[in-house]
């Protein structure tokens, strides 16, 4: 195929997914909305109020960057691994597989399809917390490269989840098992320079930290990492996963008998 | 280039160690309207999907218009549109934008796309329903908005798993009307049924497929051929005393006024009439009995079952 109809099916499929996303939105988009306007209330307003400034920012202004960034890692991986696994257990996976897609752009629409629904759900976020806090953007070009790759890598790892997945379970087990715990130590809420050393080594190892971190940089200018290194390090994982995503595309696992 | 489906040697081993294909070899040239025949379980899905790659083949090799799967495989899946035997479209999606959807994997834009869907979904008696989600088809709609979506590239060898199944008479037969209308205007058409009717009306060539072997692979004419006698089913006026019999015959009655008669090719039927006139049996009227077809399909099957277990 040429780069004119690579570019159609590349669109079709990304179009496909957002219209997925948007006819659930109820499921998709309401949701984080909800969950994050309370986080707000309770996190920022009532108790922040009493806890003063974390990182020399007021708690509100602190946590907000953290919980877009949760919405986005969150919604960006649960957009693709529901999507691509309903598409296998649908068998409408069949519609890509006998035409001449290539399996690079199949990858490249959902994660593009994945990151979009991230994205829009962390704009949402960042517009329900205008009404609780002043964002100001320290680095805009830092704020908007690091949530773009981050949205770009959950979706490579929904992805892959999805491929591995054989039952509704299997797609929810990553989520609740690894997802989580991992966004909720990765330097939402704190600054892990309020744990004890040993702690904070640990903390070093959780790669969700780096990009919550560069994401707080780009908005507020502070972080508790080197920006350079989240960078080089969120890149290799999408290098990383999508090798490996493509791998898996090729070989037909859990797609072709 | 006339090949439009070339199969050699094709073998499928299942994960589970079933082995579904036991080395078939297959022609379809272009143009032509090519059945494959066989009883459940008999692997025609099994070769379907190796052709049009949603099943890995285990070995041997398969070309779509010359373009062999294994080097040439975008431009054998240009050449190809699939109709599954099970349904396999997103059920929340809307008809038009299915069929759209698909346009666009073979890199057609958005306005051809819709112009075509357009055509194809009102050939097929769906443009009233485009705007619905696909779940709210009957079981016949459903099937041909899966043609329609499969015709969407216009490919030029089409190929059809079992696509008329549940689909009612006066259905089926408009769409073999339209199939016949797309083999008329060249697409090459390669399909499962389960109904010989269907073969016999549509198909030039056939091949039955039996636990994985091609036990027959010829033109339906020949096949007919194959039909040494033929059974006809005759109406009496009035009610029989007694069979009558006949040399070179075999005669049955079914009830007191219907007969049953077995005619070799060779014997013609003016024989039998004049008997029945000399009995005095007075014939109202004349059927073939069932499907001739069916009974040659069942005995060659059966033969392939005695042929195995021997
Ligand atoms: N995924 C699979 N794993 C293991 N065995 C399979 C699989 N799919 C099909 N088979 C077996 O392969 C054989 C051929 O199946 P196939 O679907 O090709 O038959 P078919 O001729 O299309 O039958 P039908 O007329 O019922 O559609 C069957 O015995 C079936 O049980
Ligand atoms: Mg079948």
């Amino acid at each position: 195929m040429n780069t004119r109809l690579l570019w159609t099916a590349f669109v079709t499929i990304v179009v496909k997914e957002i219209r997925r996303f948007t006819r659930i939105w109820v499921q998709t988009l309401l949701p984080p909305a909800i969950t994050m306007t309370l986080y707000f209330i309770i996190f920022g307003n009532l108790i922040g109020s009493r806890i003063g400034e974390m990182g020399g920012f007021d708690y509100m202004e602190y946590i907000v960057p953290g919980l877009i960034m949760m919405s986005v890692i969150t919604n960006s991986y649960g957009n693709v691994v529901s999507s691509f696994f309903g598409t296998k257990f649908q068998r409408n996976i069949e519609e890509l597989l006998v035409s001449p897609v290539p399996n690079w752009i199949i990858l490249s629409g959902y994660v593009i399809g994945g990151a979009a629904r991230g994205l829009g759900v962390g704009f949402i976020v960042t517009l329900l917390s205008l009404f609780f806090t002043d964002l100001q953007i320290h680095h805009l070009f830092i704020t908007i490269a690091v949530v773009l790759l981050t949205a770009i890598l959950f979706s490579l790892g929904g992805f892959i989840n999805a491929v591995y997945a054989k039952t509704f379970d299997d797609i929810a087990i990553v989520p609740t098992f690894i997802l989580t715990p991992l966004t909720y130590l990765g330097g939402v809420f704190y600054s892990i320079q309020l744990l004890p050393e040993f702690w904070q080594g640990v903390s070093q190892l959780n790669p969700i930290l780096y990009m919550v971190n560069s994401f707080r940089y780009g908005i507020l200018g502070v972080s508790d990492i080197d920006i350079g290194f989240a960078f080089a390090m969120i890149i290799g994982f999408i290098l990383l996963l999508g090798g490996y995503a493509l791998h898996l595309l090729n070989t037909g696992k859990g797609i072709r008998e | 280039m006339t090949t439009a489906l070339s199969i050699q040697d094709l073998r499928k081993v299942y994960g589970n160690g079933f082995e579904a294909l036991k080395g078939i070899s297959l022609e379809v040239q272009r143009g032509d309207f090519f059945a494959l025949l066989g009883p459940n379980g008999a692997g025609k899905s099994t070769t379907l999907g190796i052709v049009s790659s949603l099943v890995n083949k285990s070995s041997g090799k398969v070309s779509v218009f010359g373009h062999d799967i294994d080097t040439r495989l975008t431009q054998a899946k240009q050449c190809l549109g699939v109709v599954p035997q099970e349904f396999n479209f997103n059920p929340f999606e809307k008809v038009l934008d299915i069929v759209v959807t698909q346009a666009g994997y073979y890199g057609i834009g958005r306005k051809q796309a819709t112009e075509r869907a357009e055509h194809y979904l009102r050939k097929l008696g769906l443009w009233e329903k485009r705007n619905e989600r696909a779940r709210m088809l009957s079981g016949g709609m459903k099937r041909r908005l899966m043609i329609a979506r499969a015709l969407i590239h216009e490919p030029k060898l089409l190929i059809l798993d079992e696509p008329t199944a549940g689909v009612d008479i006066e259905l089926r037969r408009s769409m073999w009307d339209f199939l016949t209308e797309i083999n008329a205007a060249g697409t090459t058409i390669i399909l499962t049924t389960h109904y010989l009717e269907e073969a016999e009306s549509l198909c030039r060539n056939i091949a039955i497929i039996d636990h994985g072997t091609i036990i027959q692979n010829t033109s339906m004419k020949a096949l007919l051929q194959q039909l040494d006698t033929e059974t006809f089913i005759l109406d009496l006026k009035e009610d029989l005393d007694e069979v009558p019999t006949l040399d070179g015959y075999v005669i049955r009655s079914r009830d007191a006024h219907t007969l049953e008669v077995d005619v070799p090719k060779s014997a013609g039927l003016n024989a039998l009439f004049q008997h029945l006139a000399a009995k005095g049996l007075e014939v109202t009227s004349m059927r073939n009995k069932a499907n001739r077809l069916e009974e040659l399909f069942v005995s060659l099957v059966d033969k392939n079952l005695k042929q195995e277990s021997a």
